[in-house]
């Protein structure tokens, strides 16, 4: 048996480290791969030029029509809910904002801990709720795959070890701590090679629709 | 033409993927928020018709060459290969359940222009010898006789002279150095014949210089719609050849959606050049003709009037405020739909829909959703500027015994021009 200490000090020493590099270089080589293939150059005289309508759509698609907030309400607020609760505890948690300071040099103030403690508890809830829309819904269903949903455990992991951690369930508290730092390390591993990528090519996807659409003078 | 095989198609997929596509796929996390924005979903409820699974052979392409983790499974064997078993699946999917609208395009939460990617997927399928019937044989006619119709120039002649019978206008025919070449689609000379006559009576008044070509009439583009590069390419340079030959600054691009798609935006990238001259929609110049006082109209339509925006007119070409500016110069009871302009639902037509016999039933099924915008605002006629669109309106509405005439903006406005004295 390992003990949790050491336990601790391996997920926070070396894990860590190669977690780091494999997120790194892996997002790096994903950001490659997008920009690596380009595109041909378009000769059609535009009618707006490319980089504000692109811009403008990396911003507002993260709002969605009235019309699609009417015809997949779940999907909206739901989806909504748990990015910003994921956000909220990843961001402004104070052990989190702390790591943060000590990796960058600067950070920012947290949130008081019932307050994270409450939004966390929503997000649990809210995976859970996405999770039952894809096992149910048959548009989500039909498109699922195997990585969907271990994309999903890996998220719902890292909340779900945090949690229980900052809840004292799991003992000792060493062994606790680690497996929230090891299921988040799993996180950034696997970031890069899953649909969690989108965190970054999202902004991507979006400015190139958004310059798709505004050249041809739609705002999109 | 060569033979259409699976490695064909592949490698007309490969030469489709770009960075766009690649930072699509890469974002996708499997919403199916595109699924609602889908007229062909809605209205079946089957999930096979959501949006980016249309696209699965070209996201597997993608996947499997285009990525560093998709390398090292496809040499492990562990990717998911594109068969002619599944093209053939797929074959329904690409084509008679999309009308490459765009309305996915626009919601998609990761901003993936799921439309363009139909488009592309396209010519893989044709590639691979997997497209419909009706729209190889649409095309086939369209590179043989100029018209995916089979229409000859005869028959124009014989409306060009009811127009003048009727008008006492004279229709320009291969007249250079005029400011404008007219395109016309089949499917309005056939139909419609009412908009010849429209743009023969508005010119004259606006004091448009403008022509026919006997070389070149045809603007709608079956390479577009089946998804060839080759056809498509063709067709384009007989509309620049036209212009060029007869010298004009600017192409009339007529009442038909994807006629403007295809000479406006993919035109020039077909030919690999910028064009020497414009390109305009009808509504574009109408309105610009308004605009600066050289149509003068008289009187008002008095019933309620909606409208329904053809998609490559609005949303994928920004074509908005310049129908409604139109109408409102001629109507004093008009209603939009609900969800327009950039938001506005499909007829369920486009996008070569209607050339695809096979599609018919499905065709009517995607109307429903404009039946029910329609039924919201209750007009007692519709007005649009695409002859397709048309076609789709009178036949869904004939078909659901909604009593609701379509008329053609372009002809609506004809009939209020303050007669020349």
């Amino acid at each position: 048996m390992i003990d949790p200490m050491d336990f601790l000090l391996w997920t926070k020493g070396p894990a860590f480290e190669w977690a780091i590099a494999i997120f790194a270089l892996g997002v790096l080589a994903r950001l490659l791969e997008i920009f690596i293939i380009g595109r041909r150059p378009n000769y059609a005289e535009p009618r707006a030029g490319e980089w504000g309508p692109g811009l403008r759509t990396v911003f507002t698609r993260s709002i969605a029509d009235s019309g699609t907030f009417q015809r997949a309400p779940f999907n909206v607020v739901v989806g909504w809910i748990w990015h910003i609760g994921f956000l909220i505890a990843l961001l402004l948690f104070i052990p989190h904002v702390e790591l943060i300071k000590s990796l960058l040099g600067f950070a920012w103030p947290g949130l008081p801990n019932p307050i994270v403690d409450l939004v966390t508890a929503v997000t649990l809830v809210a995976l859970v709720a996405t999770l039952v829309h894809r096992l149910t819904h048959p548009v989500k269903k039909r498109i699922s795959t195997f990585e969907d949903y271990l994309v999903w455990a890996i998220t719902f992991l890292v909340v779900l070890s945090g949690y229980l951690a900052y809840h004292r369930v799991i003992n000792p508290y060493p062994l606790a701590l680690g497996l929230h730092i090891l299921s988040a390390e799993i996180f950034l591993i696997v970031l890069p090679f899953t649909k969690l990528i989108h965190i970054f090519t999202a902004v991507i996807a979006r400015w190139y629709n958004g310059a798709s659409f505004g050249r041809r003078g739609v705002t999109s | 033409m060569s033979e259409l095989t699976l490695d064909r198609g592949l490698a007309a997929l490969r030469a489709e993927i770009d960075g766009p596509v690649a930072a699509f796929f890469s974002s996708c996390v499997h919403c199916g928020i595109c699924a609602t924005a889908c007229p062909f979903y809605v209205e079946t409820g089957d999930p096979k018709y959501t949006p980016i699974l249309k696209v699965e052979p070209l996201r597997r392409v993608w996947k499997s060459e285009f990525t560093l983790l998709g390398r090292l499974l496809s040499t492990l064997g562990l990717t998911q290969k594109v068969t002619d078993e599944m093209l053939a699946e797929w074959e329904e999917l690409v084509y008679d359940s999309c009308t490459m609208c765009g309305r996915c395009s626009l919601v998609c939460p990761v901003g993936n222009d799921i439309q363009a990617m139909v488009r592309k997927t396209r010519e893989g399928m044709v590639a691979s010898g997997h497209a419909p019937e009706g729209l190889i044989a649409a095309s086939v006619r369209a590179v043989q006789t100029g018209s995916p119709m089979g229409l000859q120039w005869k028959t124009l002649q014989v409306q060009i002279e009811h127009v003048k019978s009727s008008t006492g206008l004279e229709v320009p025919v291969d007249k250079p150095g005029v400011d404008y070449l007219a395109m016309l689609s089949s499917m309005e000379v056939i139909n419609f014949p009412e908009y010849l006559e429209a743009i023969t009576k508005i010119f004259h008044q606006a004091g448009v210089t403008w022509t026919l070509s006997t070389e070149c009439f045809e603007a709608t583009n079956a390479g577009i719609q089946i998804g060839n590069k080759d056809v498509a390419a063709l067709l384009v340079q007989r509309v620049v050849d036209a212009a060029i030959k007869l010298g004009v600054k600017k192409v009339i691009s007529p009442e038909c959606g994807h006629a403007f798609t295809a000479i406006r935006w993919e035109g020039p990238n077909l030919i690999g050049k910028p064009y020497p001259f414009e390109v305009v929609h009808i509504i574009e110049l109408l309105d610009e003709l308004r605009a600066s006082g050289r149509i003068k109209t008289e009187g008002k339509e008095t019933d309620r009037l909606s409208m329904h925006d053809p998609c490559n007119l609005a949303r994928k070409s920004g074509v908005i405020d310049q129908q409604r500016n139109l109408i409102n110069l001629v109507a004093e009871n008009f209603v939009d739909l609900k969800e327009h302009g950039k938001f506005q639902w499909c007829c369920g037509a486009g996008g070569g829909v209607s050339s695809n016999e096979r599609a018919e039933p499905l065709k009517i099924t995607a109307f429903k959703r404009k039946k029910a915008q329609i039924e919201e605002v209750s007009p007692e006629r519709i007005v649009t500027m695409c002859a397709t669109c048309r076609t789709q309106l009178e036949e869904g509405l004939e078909e659901f015994n909604m009593d609701i005439p379509v008329v053609g903006l372009t002809e609506m406005i004809a009939d209020h021009l303050v007669e020349k004295a």
